[in-house]
């Protein structure tokens, strides 16, 4: 593993005066845990887009021929998009804990300076409150964009997103909606944020019709969903991998531009297995495939971004494994009834004829998430050149 | 840095309550005085305070009058109608029909309304019609609702009333979010949020209130205190002062109104109104009030009160009957006119129960549209192909005569 960048990415994590409260649920923020972890270099990934060229290469951005683009790591792209949603939208407001000085992660920056405290503004400590708040807004026509601090902490507001967010169109035979509603949160492993602040809750919400889950693996990527997520006339959970917000550092366009909700991406093209991932797994998956590559010349990994969990792109996966065969789903949410169940009961369903091995799923155990034993917990590289091996050599 | 304390008078610089004094007396307090209980009529239909006679038009107050018998009318037919199996539930607004029409005549339809379930006067004082509810309580195909919900969720887009969902507590944050969305956009209009004083136990109640103090929103919190919460009396469901006493926690202009008086609730409702819309501030009002009827079909309240302390409420304090003497006071009412409304009431609204129940039920193709806006994700799509299939292949365990085409 490259270890030496691993450790680069960290280093980039906040070290401010803030940073303490980026972590402010911590009893003892005077001695936090080592900041070690697993996660592979992203500022060497062959996926991020160094220049304009490669940034506009993308056919999802063909309408963007003659955008500029500019430097943005994925903090600042999730800012930019809020910013045109803002500008775009006069109803549109931000609003969570911590919003209105530019929020934990920095993501809320110079808004509420350049909108108004009546556009960008602080929430009272209540998830279940400001999500239900934000459901009212949208229900009366209005463009709400909720944050939630820490995907670990939208539990309280289940109730409000499940029961109500979700079925508020169906219920109402579609006199009312509440599709003006996007709710953020940063998710997924950072390195020492222990049980509440590590936690990928995407599978709890794909098991609820009415809801859209989206989450992004890069600057592009999060502006283009966020916009999607923002202007989709359904409510959408949008949740960050907090370990790319300083990481992840790409050319972005500086275009107002949307990427399409529910469709995957083939990331790189490969015959042999299928292997899929999300977030900031997609890294952890390139260096596994890089790898395993090295390893067995001549094997070609097809790897493929999900990007919306829910609704979840099953004919660009099924396509792929009815060329490969084979089938790798990785996530760092536990595996039992995570999200990597469903795929794999789906494709069987579909693909049974031409599977030559078991789908395996290289997932985080069935334990809450651990501090200290976190790189021993992970879906880590070695972890998917193992799975990705036992699909190869069933 | 702050200054020693030295006298009661030195207020505290702490951030967390700026208008504290300090005290050298260790006082833990815990006897404030009971709110006082707002009423404009006594049980006689008497006004006892000339000053607050909201002197509402001949035609407001028979508005008002007739939607309360319509609704009691409606609640008798239909709660019979589920005991004989013609509806799957129900349940009546039975001596609290003075809060649903005394807020509702103080309200416009510009202003957003959220309801818990026991609120119909509400709807049908701002002009839902009887065919409507029945059609929603049979989940006929000309329910607005589709079908989807149990009878009693009612909501229309029309009159400005969000539709009902069973989640206790869930509406009142909703409420607050919308009433900061009106107050963008200049409207002379609030919000209205309803809720029992069993549902004010959730935790959606301390945020909801919470949150639209601190985000200046023009919704009012209406709190219809009735004593119950299905079996529990309202002694185990909280020990402070009812609900209006929590309104100074959250620095809420707090009233109490006697909720079987129309009048008081109305005056009470239109103030509150003038202040939230103008003061951009939420007010909590709480109407004290008694729950008549069981807490639904599927519920027998002699399981936990007795019958006679319900048949002493509906004899000594009926909503209907102290606003009737209030009118019959006036010249502008009488024994002749309530029979004859009463019966033509009763008989339109059998006519439309008879219809309803024969209005087929809802397409199916409506049991997957609306999930989401937009195209159909592809598994609704799958599992609606399914759903016919199946139903090709087992007619007889798929009777879809009944339903539209």
């Amino acid at each position: 593993m490259r270890r030496v960048s691993v450790n680069a990415a960290l280093r980039t994590l906040p070290r401010s005066a803030y940073a303490h409260q980026h972590f402010r649920r911590y009893a003892t923020p005077a001695s936090p845990p080592p900041a070690e972890g697993f996660m592979p270099g992203v500022a060497t990934s062959k996926f991020v887009k160094h220049t304009k060229e490669q940034a506009l290469a993308n056919p999802e951005l063909s309408s963007l021929k003659n955008s500029e683009t500019k430097k943005l790591n994925l903090f600042q792209s999730v800012n930019e998009a809020m910013d045109l949603a803002l500008a775009s939208d006069e109803s549109a407001v931000v609003f969570g804990e911590d919003v209105a000085f530019g929020g934990v992660f920095r993501c809320t920056m110079g808004l509420q300076e350049k909108y108004g405290k009546d556009r960008v503004f602080n929430t009272p400590l209540t998830e279940q409150g400001l999500v239900g708040f934000g459901i009212g807004m949208a229900a009366a026509g209005a463009t709400a964009i909720a944050e939630v601090q820490f995907a670990d902490y939208v539990f309280p507001a289940f109730d409000q997103i499940v029961n109500e967010a979700a079925k508020y169109r169906y219920r109402s035979g579609n006199q009312f909606d509440c599709g003006g509603l996007t709710i953020r949160m940063p998710c997924m492993a950072v390195g020492h944020g222990g049980h509440y602040h590590s936690q990928s809750p995407e599978a709890y919400f794909a098991h609820t019709p009415g809801l859209k889950v989206v989450i992004p693996r890069s600057p592009i990527q999060a502006k283009g969903l966020l916009l999607a997520a923002i202007r989709d006339p359904n409510p959408v959970l949008f949740m960050e991998p907090k370990i790319l917000y300083r990481a992840s550092v790409e050319q972005v366009p500086v275009d107002d531009y949307t990427l399409p909700i529910g469709k995957a991406e083939v990331m790189k093209q490969g015959k042999d297995v299928t292997v899929v991932g999300w977030g900031s797994q997609i890294y952890v998956l390139e260096t596994a495939i890089a790898m395993i590559e090295k390893e067995i010349p001549g094997l070609q990994v097809e790897l493929i971004d999900l990007r919306s969990i829910l609704p979840w792109d099953v004919e660009t996966i099924e396509k792929s494994v009815n060329k490969t065969g084979r089938l790798v789903i990785a996530h760092e949410a536990p595996v039992t009834g995570g999200f990597g169940a469903e795929m794999a009961a789906a494709i069987q369903e579909r693909c049974f004829l031409r599977l030559e091995a078991p789908i395996q799923r290289v997932c985080g155990w069935d334990t809450p998430f651990p501090l200290i034993f976190e790189k021993f917990y992970v879906p880590s590289a070695i972890r998917c050149v193992e799975g990705i091996k036992k699909a190869l050599n069933y | 840095a702050p200054s020693a304390p030295s006298s009661p008078q030195t207020r505290v610089l702490f951030p967390g309550a700026t208008d504290s004094h300090y005290t050298e007396q260790l006082q833990f307090v815990r006897d404030y005085p009971s709110l006082p209980t707002y009423r404009v009529l006594d049980l006689e239909g008497n006004v006892l305070n000339p000053s607050e006679d909201p002197q509402l038009s001949k035609e407001e107050c028979l508005k008002m009058y007739t939607s309360m018998l319509t609704l009691n009318s409606m609640d008798l037919i239909l709660y019979e109608a589920q005991r004989q199996g013609r509806i799957s539930f129900y349940m009546t607004s039975y001596g609290e029909e003075a809060t649903h029409m005394g807020s509702a005549a103080a309200l416009t339809l510009d202003d957003i309304v959220y309801g818990q379930y026991r609120e119909a006067g509400v709807l049908l004082y701002r002009g839902f019609t009887i065919e409507q509810f029945m059609n929603q309580c049979y989940s006929n195909e000309l329910d607005l609702g589709k079908g989807r919900q149990m009878p009693v969720h009612y909501g229309s887009k029309a009159l400005n009333f969000q539709t009902i969902s069973s989640p206790l507590g869930t509406q009142l944050p909703q409420a607050a979010g919308s009433a900061y969305a009106l107050k963008r956009t200049g409207k002379d209009a609030c919000v209205i949020c309803f809720f029992g004083e069993g549902a004010a136990s959730e935790g959606d109640f301390h945020a909801a209130l919470n949150i639209a103090a601190t985000t200046e929103s023009p919704v009012l919190f209406f709190c219809r205190n009735n004593g119950y919460a299905i079996s529990t009396p309202a002694k185990e469901q909280y020990r402070g002062d009812g609900i209006a006493s929590r309104g100074h926690g959250y620095g809420m202009d707090t009233v109490r109104v006697d909720g079987n008086d129309a009048l008081a609730v109305y005056n009470v409702v239109k103030e509150a109104r003038r202040r939230a819309i103008t003061e951009e501030r939420p007010i909590l009002i709480e109407a004290l009030t008694y729950r008549v009827g069981h807490h639904s079909t599927s519920d027998d309240s002699s399981a936990y009160r007795s019958k006679t302390e319900v048949s002493d409420w509906m004899k000594q304090d009926s909503p209907i009957v102290r606003f009737r003497k209030y009118i019959e006071n006036k010249g502008w009412w009488n024994e002749e006119q309530e029979q004859s409304f009463r019966k033509t009431i009763r008989s339109k609204i059998l006519k439309e129960f008879a219809a309803a129940e024969k209005v087929k039920k809802p397409s199916l193709e409506h049991l997957f549209t609306d999930v989401y806006a937009g195209e159909q994700p592809w598994n609704l799509k799958e599992q609606e192909q399914e759903l016919h299939r199946l139903i090709e292949k087992f007619p007889a365990h798929y009777d879809t005569n009944g339903h539209a085409k």
